[in-house]
Order: C-alpha cells, then structure tokens, then sequence
C-alpha cells in the first residue's frame, strides 16, 4: 500500500504544478503530484514546445525558399507536413520523459489519475484519484496546490468539430495541408498558427475583434506586426467577428461583419483561438470556500485561495496565462508554504511575453499608452533593426526594439520588440526590471559588437536623446 | 491542578504567530491581568495577558519561536499549593510535545534575547558602511530627500529595492532630516552635521580582536538601531551633560494616587510614572529656562512643555509625546501615556506622535534601579531619569524614620542650561512631588 499521507498535494503536472512539485520537493517536504494526462500538460505537450518545433520547420522553409537572397540556390524546396509534424511529436515526447526523470530524481510522487478535492478540513485536505472511473487512491496534504490549467475557449456557433474547425491541439497534428485557412483570434496562439501555416503556403486570413493583432502588445508593435504579416500575403481583418460557419463538403463558409457589414469568406479548415476558459470543473470546488470569476480561481498575493490549505497556481488563476508566470507562482507558493525567509509575490509587471511568429515579438513591463494612463511622464527610446548590422547581416532589416522609461527615475517601465530574434533578447530587459537598474546603468552597459543586442543599448539611448546609429 | 497556558488568537485571522519575547520567567508569580508576553502576528506586535493566576511551572515555546500554532500550550502556571513538579506532570505529554517542535532557545537563561530571525534585513551590512540598494531606489530615495541608511531593504542579502522606498514614502520614514526635532526646524539641523562628518571609526565584525573573544551570534542593525546609534553617539560626545540628583519622599503622592484610582466610578488608573510626568511639566512651566533647545545662533525657549516619554520595545526604544503636557490633566495623561505605550510596541506610532518633544522622561524603576543617569536626547535640553520607589530610612528632625524614597537624576546640556538653573528645576519638581496636593493648582 503507498503512502497516501504528504505535506503538499498538487493537482495538475503542468508547467507549473511538477515545477512546484521540484521546489517542494527541493525543500525537504514530502510532495505528490496526480496527473490525469501528460507530464508537462498542455506547454510540453500539446502547447509552446511542440508549436516551436512547427515553426522551426516553418523558418527553414521560409528560408529555403530565400536561399537566393543569400547567394545559395535551393531548386524545388517542398516539405512532407507528416514528418514535420512526426518531429514536432518526437520533441514533445523526448521533454515528456525528462519531466518524468525529473520528479523521480526529486522523490516526487507521481499519481496517475484524476485528481480532485475530496473534503478533509485544514492541515488535512483530501484529494481524490480516480482513474477510469475507478478510485485508485485517497491523498491527503496538509497543503493542495491545484494547477489543473487552462484549455481553448469555445464560442457558442463556433465550436470545433475537430475536422474542418481546429482547436490548438488539432491544428498541432493536421492531417492535411489546408490551402486556404482562417484563424479566429490574433493573440499568441493564433498568430503563431496563422504564421506556421502561412509560411507552408496557406493563404491564411486572421479575423480579430479588436482594433489591432497581437492586442495585449504594444500599439506600435502591433502595427508593425500587421504590415509584416501583411507582406507575406496573410489578410488581416481587424474590429470583426465570424458571426457563423456553414460547412459544407470539405469546406466551410465564414460569415464574418466587420463595421455593420459582413462577407463571406470559404476556406478548407478554421482554427479557432479566442482564447482561454480554467479547468475548475470536477475538482472538488463544490461545497468549499473557494471562489471562481469567469472561469478562473481567485486567490490573494501568495495563491492562496480562500479555503485555507488550499492554493491555486498558473492558467487556473488568473493572468497573465503563461507557464513561466505558473512557475514562478508555484515556486513563490510553496517557498511561502515552506517558512523560507525573504519569499516576495510575484511581480506581474515583470513577467515578459514572447509571441514566436515571423517576424518574433517580445515584450516586458508597461506600454507606452498604459505607463502614460498611469500619469507617468514618459520617456520612449525607438531603435529600427535596419540601423543594426547584424540585423543586416542576417538578411533581416525589419524590426523595432521600443523602450519606456519613467522620467522621473529613470525606471525602466517597459520594453517592446518585434524583428528576428527578439524572443532571445528580452531577457536583458526582464534582468534590468528585476535588478532595478535605471537607464544610467544600461547605457554603461557594454553590448557586443555585432549583435543584434546593439539595438537594446541604442533604444535606451535614444529615450535619452544619445543614440548613435540612427 | 495545573493550567496550560496556550497561544492566544489575538486577532480573528490569526492562525499562528511569533512567541516574541516573555515578560516573565520560570518561577514568576503571575495574576490576572499581568502581562506575560509579546505575541507578534503577521500584523503587529500584542500583550498577552494572564487569564489565570499562579506561579509559571515551566515556559514551553521559547522566545523568539516563529509560527506557533493557535492552541499550542506555550507555558503550564502551578496554582495555588502546587509544586512546579506536579504541575508539570499533571500537565501531561500535551505540553511536552510543542517544546521538541520548537526551535531550541538560543540562550535560555536570558530572557530578552532578541527574536533570531529579524524580518528585515539591515541596509548597511556590519563591515563597513556601504549601502546595498538598487540603482532604481537610490534614485527614488535621492528624488524624495530619504536617508537610505535609516531603512531596511527586503531585496535579496537586504537590499534596498524600490519596494522599500515605497514603503517608506508611505510611512512618512527614512526622511533625511527626520532626526531632529521638528521645532528646533533649521536651527538645529546644521548644528548637527559637521559632528557626523568627524565620528570615530566603528570596529568592523571581522576585526581581528573578535577572534580572541568567544564565538557570537551576529544580530545585523535595524534602521532603528542605527538611528539610537548615531544620535546618542553625537549626543554624548558633543553635548557637555552634567547631572543633578535629588531623593524625593513619595508617601503622600502614593496616598493621593489610592485615593484617586479608588474613587467610584473612576475609569482611569494612573500610575506614579504618570504623577512624576505631570510634576515635571509643571515644573518646567514655573523653570522655563530648562525648557529649552540649543542652536548654533540663540537658545529657543518652548513655550509649552511636550513630554517625550522613553518606551522600551523589541529591538530598541522610541520616545511617544504628550503634547502640551502642563495643560493636561493626571487621568488625561495617564490615558494618552498608555495608548501611545501600546502603539509604540505594535510598531504603530505615526511620526508625529514620536518625533519632536521638548524634554524626555526614562524611569527603570520597574527594573529595581535605584538611579541612572540618560544621555540627553537632541535637540533637547534635558532628561529626566526615575529609579525606583523603595522604603528607605531617612532623618527627620533628628530621628530615624521610614519613608518611600525615589531617587530622580536630571540630566542637561550646560550650553544652555546652567547648575543653578537646573537646581531650579529639581527644587521645583521635588516640592511639587512631595507635597502633589500642589499639582491641583
């Protein structure tokens, strides 16, 4: 018989419940993780790796197909949609396992199956497992973290069929190369496929109800990002909304309005990608003292939701929904459960967000149009990617690394970036807002020559009417 | 039958808190009411009073133990008849099982240890004086005019972060030129900084001399530490203090206080702490020449008497104020001198009610001290120090007699105060005390 007693409990093995499962593990308390699918959930699996592995493919295509562009000659470059998509698998196999080493490595034990609250009262929460319908085992935790996550949001007369209307998770392992497609939503998941597909050659519309793409960005970038995507043949129609699908055959008729006027538009498959619902069903919430808005467990600073013993972490919570935002909360929450000293909650302001489209788009911290909402006087350094040589070099001239400063102390409030690579350099900003530099300290910083990290210090520069290459 | 004592909820929330320091020890005899220990929550710092009455057998959860649970026996009180053995056998092994939990004392024979575990980590680390803070908090702290050596820094090894400045901003601490009095405003302030400029070296913790003494713990400086250090260092180096001591009889202020707290239906308990405070601020106002600052230009004589009064609290001390003293009654500034006593050791003074004064009073005769002498707080003219009321055998008229002596030392700043204007002030002060039907007048 196993050992059903642990001081932590943690629902979900996502990316944010088996890291909190590590690092509560890590600091000597006796943890169980119950997972009803994959270790890693969605990210590993069915979420940000295997979508890079898709996209990776996607770039050497593009750039096959520009083999000229750099005085190569590449005649009847083509692809086989099944062996990128075989690769893509592979990758998110190969992660999955390593998760599984990891928990082992760490003690951590893993149960298999369903798992939900099942009563129990602080200090000695219950969890249920269940698998196939069978209970397979009762936990109990002095401590329950639910990390159960997120999946796509569905909209009522637009819900998928999983043949001619994909969610993320279909679009994952197409069965075939649509050649003409429609993604609803512009936010990461969308562009991301509306991006990979486009590459491949499908003449690919976006249909996205706010004013602009990418709209969580940056207004200036999002224009940016337009344009770009623009030039690659992808239409993009923005304030709109796909009001029904007809399907008929093999393909499907989209009504969509834009402006009290509305068109048709037929394609082979939809994706749909107007974002995100919480996973709070069949958990056990019934009957406890937990409160759920809109989908989504509300807790305090530390995660703690309002039945105490009991925290909720990462997709599940609220935003922003991203896996290092879960990592992080599950870490600042077990650390907090753990006694550590100088423990601090987690400071969204410093959470960045990378969208791996073509071009990439990266940001941190506020907007330029939020930090100016939040009455600071602003002071914004624009730096063009045609300004850097290896930028260049790299055959890759578009692009802006925007920055924003409050000028009173020389905060860096926010950064925004859109060009190759850029995914790869925010980092440098993430570390600035962390370490509280002001500008003074990034423009002594010395970047390397020829890098498109260049841009970053003539940014900051240029906030302060120094910059050099422009 | 022996008593438990358990961990209070001192708050509905409360779910656990620090044992931060007992106010009495093994053997104490307690009764109810007394207050037996502080209690800090995430919230604040409280008293725990006795419910109970007896003699405290054995004290569970030592001081300084973090996250006692609610309910958790912290001590077992023998009552009446019983023996500390039986009592803590009859206790039984629900009070024996907390102390294996907590965390050893780190020197149990001393009661007033300091909490190990500071919540706030010192800005300025003990070697030397470098200040770790972040680029964007200096530049916070320079825009808002904040002594970043007055704060602590919750950042990583307590560094300064811009959360901390906030903090401060909020608070109203960590002003640059918070240390002086407000009234003495300009005048006083430039007086103090050339002394900085020339302070002695301080020896650093890995000086070579701390290898040859027994091994320590080290206990980094709070911001309130740093601010006893500095001042008092300039006070008493650059202040020429001279000191006046007088015994006065306090039989008939004794009589008086019984008769008045007796009174029906009186909703105050003044103490002789509070009777001594009220003397002193009459007495300044009939001596006004020791109501007084010293500043580089003129001598600033107070028009009204605001009594700083010294509270020891966790870590340091801090000196709340009456304000306008001489004008207030005996049950007034009984009651003030309380509240402003419990929000010093909640941590909860705003900075009006504990910067400024015009004068300060120390009394340790709750400790059994006979007299001492206080090292003047600037930019004040003097400080009173109180020791102990105790029977002593004094001469009258040629015979032998007993009488209720407390010996009052004053001590003043001769730039601005001389012998005999001091002597003033005590003759005053003990005339008022021994004869207290005066302070009715």
């Amino acid at each position: 018989m196993a050992d059903t007693s642990f001081d932590v409990v943690i629902v979900g093995a996502g990316p944010g419940g088996y890291v909190t499962a590590i690092r509560a593990a890590q600091l000597g308390l006796k943890t169980a993780v119950v997972e009803a699918n994959h270790l890693g959930g969605i990210c590993l699996n069915w979420g940000c790796i295997p979508t890079k592995a898709l996209l990776r493919s996607a770039e050497i295509y593009h750039y096959m197909k520009h083999a000229k562009d750099y005085g190569l000659s590449c005649e009847g470059a083509s692809f086989d949609l099944d062996a990128v998509v075989k690769r893509s698998r592979a990758v998110s196999k190969q992660l999955n396992s390593g998760v599984g080493h990891l928990l082992k490595k760490n003690k951590v034990t893993v149960f298999d199956g369903w798992g939900k609250l099942a009563g129990g009262s602080k200090g000695a929460r219950k969890v249920s497992v269940e698998k196939d319908g069978k209970a397979v085992a009762e936990l109990t935790g002095k401590h329950v973290v639910l990390a159960t996550g997120a999946r796509a949001r569905e909209l009522p007369g637009l819900e998928a069929d999983h043949k001619l209307v994909w969610t993320y998770k279909d679009a994952l392992v197409p069965n075939t190369m649509p050649k003409r497609l429609l993604v609803i939503g512009s936010g990461a998941i969308g562009i991301e496929f509306a991006s990979f597909f486009n590459t491949l050659g499908a003449e690919t519309t976006v249909v996205e109800v706010m004013d602009r793409v990418l709209p969580v960005e940056d207004p200036e970038i999002s224009k940016l990002a337009k344009k770009a995507f623009e030039k690659q043949g992808m239409k993009i129609i923005t304030g709109a909304s796909v009001k029904s699908l007809k399907k008929s055959g093999e393909t499907v008729t989209c009504t969509v309005e834009q402006g009290g006027k509305s068109q048709d538009i037929t394609v082979d498959r939809v994706i749909s990608a107007v974002g995100i619902v919480g996973n709070v069903e069949d958990i056990g919430l019934e009957g406890t003292k937990i409160q759920v808005d809109r989908t989504h467990i509300l807790t305090n600073e530390w995660s703690e939701t309002d039945e105490p013993g009991i925290y909720a972490i990462g997709d599940l919570t609220g935003p922003p929904w991203l896996a290092h935002k879960a990592e992080h909360e599950g870490v600042i929450c077990v650390e907090k459960i753990a006694g550590l000293k100088g423990v601090h909650p987690l400071d969204t302001s410093r959470i960045p967000g990378c969208t791996y489209c073509h071009p990439q788009v990266a940001s941190v911290g506020l907007t330029e149009e939020k930090a100016k909402e939040k009455g600071y006087d602003v002071k914004v350094g624009r730096f063009s990617f045609i300004g850097n040589g290896k930028a260049i070099a790299l055959g890759e001239p578009e692009g802006l690394i925007k920055t924003v400063f409050d000028g009173k102390t020389g905060e860096l409030l926010g950064a925004h970036m859109i060009g190759a690579e850029v995914t790869e350099l925010i980092q440098g900003y993430s570390i600035a807002k962390t370490l509280e530099t002001t500008e003074e300290e990034l423009m002594h910083t010395v970047f390397p020559h020829p890098t498109l990290s260049e841009m970053m210090h003539e940014s900051v520069l240029d906030a302060y009417g120094k910059v050099i290459h422009l | 039958m022996a008593v438990k004592i358990l961990m209070p909820a001192l708050s509905p929330t409360m779910t656990e808190g620090t044992l931060a320091k007992w106010l009495m020890k093994e053997g104490d005899e307690v009764s109810s009411g007394d207050v037996m220990a502080e209690i800090e929550t995430d919230k604040a710092t409280m008293e725990f009073e006795a419910v109970d009455e007896g003699v405290i057998a054995k004290i569970l959860v030592p001081d300084g133990t973090e996250g006692v649970a609610v309910n958790t026996p912290i001590a077992i009180l023998a009552e009446e008849g019983e023996s500390a053995e039986d009592a803590i056998a009859s206790a039984g092994d629900g009070a024996a099982k907390p102390e294996a939990k907590a965390e050893p004392a780190p020197a149990a024979k001393e009661p007033a240890k300091p909490a190990p575990a500071q919540s706030a980590a010192p800005a300025a680390a003990a070697k030397g004086d470098r200040i770790f803070a972040s680029p964007l908090a200096r530049r916070m702290a320079a825009n808002e005019g904040l002594d970043l050596a007055q704060l602590n820094g919750s950042g990583p090894h307590g560094r300064i972060v811009k959360r901390d400045i906030e903090k401060a901003l909020t608070e109203g601490t960590g002003k640059a030129a918070a240390a002086p009095a407000p009234q003495a405003q300009a005048a006083a302030a430039p007086a103090a900084k050339p002394a900085a400029a020339s302070a002695p070296p301080v020896l650093s913790a890995d000086d070579p001399i701390f290898k040859m003494l027994p091994p320590s713990e080290s206990v980094p400086h709070t911001g309130m530490r740093k601010t006893i250090a500095k001042r008092l260092t300039e006070s008493a180096r650059d202040i020429p203090h001279f000191t006046l001591q007088v015994d006065v009889e306090i039989d008939k202020l004794l009589a008086m206080r019984k008769q008045l707290n007796e009174r029906d239906g009186a909703d105050y308990k003044i103490s002789v702490n509070d009777f001594i405070v009220k003397a002193t601020a009459l007495a300044l106002t009939r001596v006004p020449d020791c109501n007084v600052a010293y500043t580089d230009s003129a001598i600033l004589k107070f028009k009204q008497v605001d009594m700083a009064i010294a509270v020891a609290i966790d870590g340091g001390l801090i000196t709340p104020i009456i304000k306008n003293c001489a004008a207030k009654g005996l049950a007034t500034i009984s009651k003030e001198a309380k509240e402003l006593a419990a929000k010093a050791r909640d941590g909860k003074l705003a900075p009006e009610e504990y910067q400024g004064g015009t004068f300060t009073i120390s009394n340790l005769g709750m400790f059994g001290v006979k007299s001492f002498t206080s090292i003047i707080n600037p930019p004040q003219g003097g400080i009173l120090s109180v020791g102990a009321g105790e029977q002593r055998p004094v001469v009258k008229d040629g015979a032998l007699s007993l009488a209720t002596v407390v010996t009052l030392s004053l001590a003043v700043d001769h730039r601005c105060i001389d012998g005999a204007t001091g002597a003033a002030l005590v003759k005053e002060l003990k005339a008022l005390i021994e004869d207290p039907i005066a302070l009715m007048l």
